[in-house]
C-alpha cells in the first residue's frame, strides 16, 4: 500500500478539531496500517499555511498524496465517507 | 438588536469614492459595520467592492482586504486594470491583501461531520492585522454558498464573521447575488444578519434600453436619499452614480441678461436671455433651429463669451458648412478658443455616459454658453424616466456654472404640434421659443414665438421670420390669422389687429 500524505487543518482545541484529530488517527491505524504522514496545522498558530490551499473550513483534511488531491471538511466522524474520499472503498451510490 | 436613536448624530462614515453614492448615503458606508450589496449578475457588485478599497488606499491611507469566493485574484487584478487601478502595486506596498477563497478546478468538497468557517474568519482577521486594514470587501456570498451547501451553517458563520469584523472595527462590503431585479434582497436569506445596511445595484431592461441604478434600501442610524438613482461604469473611473433629484433644487437665478445673438429676438425676450437660464427651442426640421443655435454661439463669441456646442444631429462638416452659409466662421472661432464643437452620434453611448462626458467637457472648457442640438436625438437612447433625469441633472449642472443653455427639440410634424421632448422637459426649462411653419394662401412661411420667459415680460406675438445669406430676420406679427400653434391656420376678421411691438 502507498504511503498517504495528509494535512489536517484545525482551529485550536475546539470540539470538532479534537474530534477530527482523533478520527484521523483511528482511520490511519485501522484502514491504512499506519502508513500515513499526517501534518496537523493549527490555523490560530500559523494561518499563513492556510493561504495556499485556500482553506475556509475547519477542520479540513487535504489528501496530498496519492493523487488526486482531495479536500474533506468536517470532523471526519462519517467514516464511510472519509474512506470513500480517500479512495479506500468505492464511493457510496448516490441516494 | 437594540438601536438607540442617538446613533443618528454619532454615526461615522467612510467614503466609498463612488461619485454620487457618497452623496446619496450622506457620506458613505457606516464605519465598523457591514453593508450588504445585492445585485444580479453583471450589475457591478465587484467593481463597487474593489472601488471601496481603492478609495481607502488612494485617498485615506487605509489598507484594504479583498476576500474573493468567486474570481481568482489574478482575474480581479486584470479585470479592474482598465479603471487605472494597479492592485499588484498596492499589494507590494502592503496596502492591499487578497484572501483567496476562490474555488479550484476539480475541487469537490466532501463533508464528513461538523465544521465551521474559523479558518476563513482567522485568515481575514490576520490579513487585516498584517497591513493595518480599515476596509474589507467580501465578494461574493453567492459563490461561497455554492462551495459549501449548508445554508443554515453559512448563515450562522456569516453572522460570526460580521461580528468578528465589527469587533475589529472593520468597515465591510459583502456582495450577494440576486436572481431577480425586484424581490428578495438575496437568494440566501443572509439579509437577516446584515440587515442594518443594504444597497442594491440593478441592471434593468426598460423600454428596450439598459438602465443601471443604485438604491440604498436600508441604512440603520442614518438618513439617506431614497429611491433608485442611475449610475454608469466608466473606464478610468469605475462606478459613477448620478444623484439627480438630490441636487436639483439648489439653483440660483440671475437677472443678468445675455444676447441671443439676434437683436430682434433679444427684444422679444425683454432684453435677451437670462444668464443662468435654460432655453428650449422647438421646431420641425428645417424651421431654423440650427441657425438660431449658430447665431446664439456667434453672438456670445462677439462679446467674448466662450461657447460649447454639442451637435447630435449633423456632422461637423455639415454644421460648419451651414454656418459659413450664414456668414459665421466656426473654424476661426475654434482656433481662437472661443468655441468648441463636439459632434457625436447619440447611439455611441448610454445617456449616463453622455451626461458625464458633457459635464467633463463643461468643466474643462468653462464655456459661458452651451448649446445642444438636439435633445430629441438624445432621447432616442434612453427610457422616458432616464431622459427626464438626464435633463434635470444637465440643466442644474449648467445653471451652477453661471452659464446660459440653449437646447433644441425637433417636433415630429411639420406644422403645429409639440415634440415628445418638450412634453417631458418643458417644465424644467426657463424659456421656450417655438419655430413653426405657417401655411398662408398656398405658401409656407416661418413663424417664431416666445412662449415662455420665466421672470420677465416678453412679446407674445407670433412673428414671421425669414432666412437668407446673412442669417435670420424677424419681421412683423402674422395678422388676421389664427390657429398657427395648432397647425390649423385660418383667417380671422381684419378688425382684430394683433400688436406685435413691445
Amino acid at each position: 500500500m502507498e504511503r498517504y500524505v495528509l494535512r489536517l487543518f484545525v482551529a485550536g482545541q475546539t470540539q470538532s478539531s479534537l474530534q477530527a484529530r482523533h478520527n484521523l488517527d483511528r482511520i490511519c491505524a485501522d484502514h491504512l496500517k499506519g502508513k500515513c504522514d499526517i501534518t496537523v496545522t493549527d490555523i490560530f498558530e500559523d494561518s499563513d499555511l492556510a493561504e495556499a490551499p485556500k482553506v475556509l473550513a475547519t477542520p479540513t483534511l487535504i489528501k496530498e498524496w496519492p493523487a488526486p488531491l482531495r479536500r474533506i471538511i468536517g470532523d471526519l466522524s462519517d467514516t464511510q465517507k472519509v474512506l470513500a474520499a480517500l479512495s479506500l472503498i468505492p464511493p457510496a451510490p448516490a441516494t | 438588536m437594540p438601536h438607540s436613536t442617538t446613533e443618528k448624530q454619532s454615526l461615522e462614515k467612510l467614503a466609498t469614492g463612488i461619485p454620487g453614492y457618497d452623496e446619496l448615503s450622506h457620506g458613505g458606508l457606516p464605519k465598523g459595520r457591514t453593508t450588504l450589496l445585492g445585485g444580479t449578475a453583471g450589475s457591478g457588485k465587484t467593481i463597487f467592492a474593489v472601488q471601496f478599497l481603492v478609495e481607502g488606499i488612494t485617498r485615506h491611507n487605509e489598507g484594504g482586504v479583498f476576500v474573493t469566493f468567486e474570481e481568482s485574484p489574478e482575474d480581479i487584478r486584470k479585470n479592474v486594470g482598465g479603471f487605472g487601478w494597479d492592485i499588484a502595486a498596492w499589494e507590494k506596498a502592503g496596502r492591499w491583501v487578497f484572501v483567496d477563497a476562490s474555488p479550484q478546478p476539480g475541487d469537490g468538497t466532501i463533508v464528513t461531520g461538523d465544521f465551521d468557517l474559523t479558518a476563513l474568519v482567522t485568515r481575514i482577521e490576520r490579513a487585516a492585522k498584517k497591513i493595518g486594514a480599515q476596509r474589507v470587501s467580501v465578494d461574493s456570498l453567492g459563490a461561497l454558498f455554492t462551495q459549501i451547501q449548508d445554508d443554515a451553517l453559512l448563515r450562522r458563520e456569516m453572522h460570526r464573521l460580521s461580528a468578528a469584523l465589527k469587533d475589529h472595527g472593520l468597515t465591510t462590503v459583502m456582495t450577494a447575488e440576486r436572481t431577480k431585479e425586484y424581490g428578495d434582497i438575496s437568494r440566501f436569506g443572509i439579509e437577516e444578519f446584515v440587515a442594518d445596511n443594504v444597497t442594491i445595484l440593478r441592471n434593468v431592461l426598460s423600454e428596450e434600453k439598459r438602465r443601471r441604478t443604485v438604491e440604498i434600501l436600508k441604512y440603520r442610524g442614518s438618513n439617506h436619499q431614497e429611491g433608485e438613482y442611475p449610475f454608469t461604469v466608466l473606464s478610468e473611473r469605475g462606478l459613477v452614480a448620478l444623484p439627480l433629484s438630490a441636487i436639483q433644487l439648489k439653483q440660483k437665478s440671475s437677472v443678468v441678461r445675455v444676447t441671443s445673438g439676434n437683436p430682434e429676438l433679444d427684444a422679444m425676450c425683454g432684453g435677451g436671455f437670462f444668464r443662468d437660464s435654460i432655453i428650449l427651442l422647438s421646431g420641425a426640421t428645417g424651421t431654423g433651429k440650427t441657425l438660431v443655435t449658430t447665431q446664439f454661439i456667434e453672438g456670445g463669441a462677439k462679446k467674448g463669451e466662450r461657447g460649447l456646442l454639442f451637435e447630435f444631429e449633423e456632422s461637423r462638416e455639415q454644421l460648419f458648412r451651414n454656418a459659413t452659409g450664414w456668414g459665421t466662421d466656426f473654424e476661426r472661432m475654434e482656433k481662437e478658443g472661443m468655441l468648441k464643437v463636439v459632434c457625436e452620434y447619440p447611439e455611441v453611448s448610454s445617456l449616463e455616459s453622455h451626461l458625464l462626458r458633457m459635464k467633463d467637457l463643461i468643466d474643462e472648457f468653462k464655456p459661458s454658453r452651451i448649446a445642444i442640438d438636439s435633445l430629441s436625438a438624445l432621447e432616442r437612447v434612453a427610457p422616458v424616466k432616464g431622459f427626464r433625469e438626464f435633463v434635470i441633472s444637465l440643466t442644474s449642472f449648467i445653471k451652477h456654472q453661471e452659464t446660459v443653455g440653449l437646447f433644441t427639440a425637433t417636433t415630429p410634424t411639420l406644422v403645429g404640434g409639440t415634440s415628445v421632448t418638450e412634453a417631458h422637459i418643458s417644465t424644467l426649462t426657463d424659456s421656450i421659443i417655438l419655430l413653426r411653419y405657417v401655411e398662408l394662401r398656398g405658401e409656407m412661411h416661418r413663424g417664431l414665438m416666445v412662449l415662455k420667459m420665466r421672470g420677465s415680460p416678453h412679446n407674445k406675438a407670433i412673428r414671421e421670420f425669414t432666412i437668407d445669406g446673412t442669417g435670420m430676420h424677424i419681421g412683423e406679427p402674422f395678422r388676421d390669422v389664427s390657429g398657427i400653434l395648432a397647425g390649423n391656420v385660418h383667417q380671422v376678421r381684419p378688425a382684430g389687429v394683433i400688436h406685435g411691438q413691445l
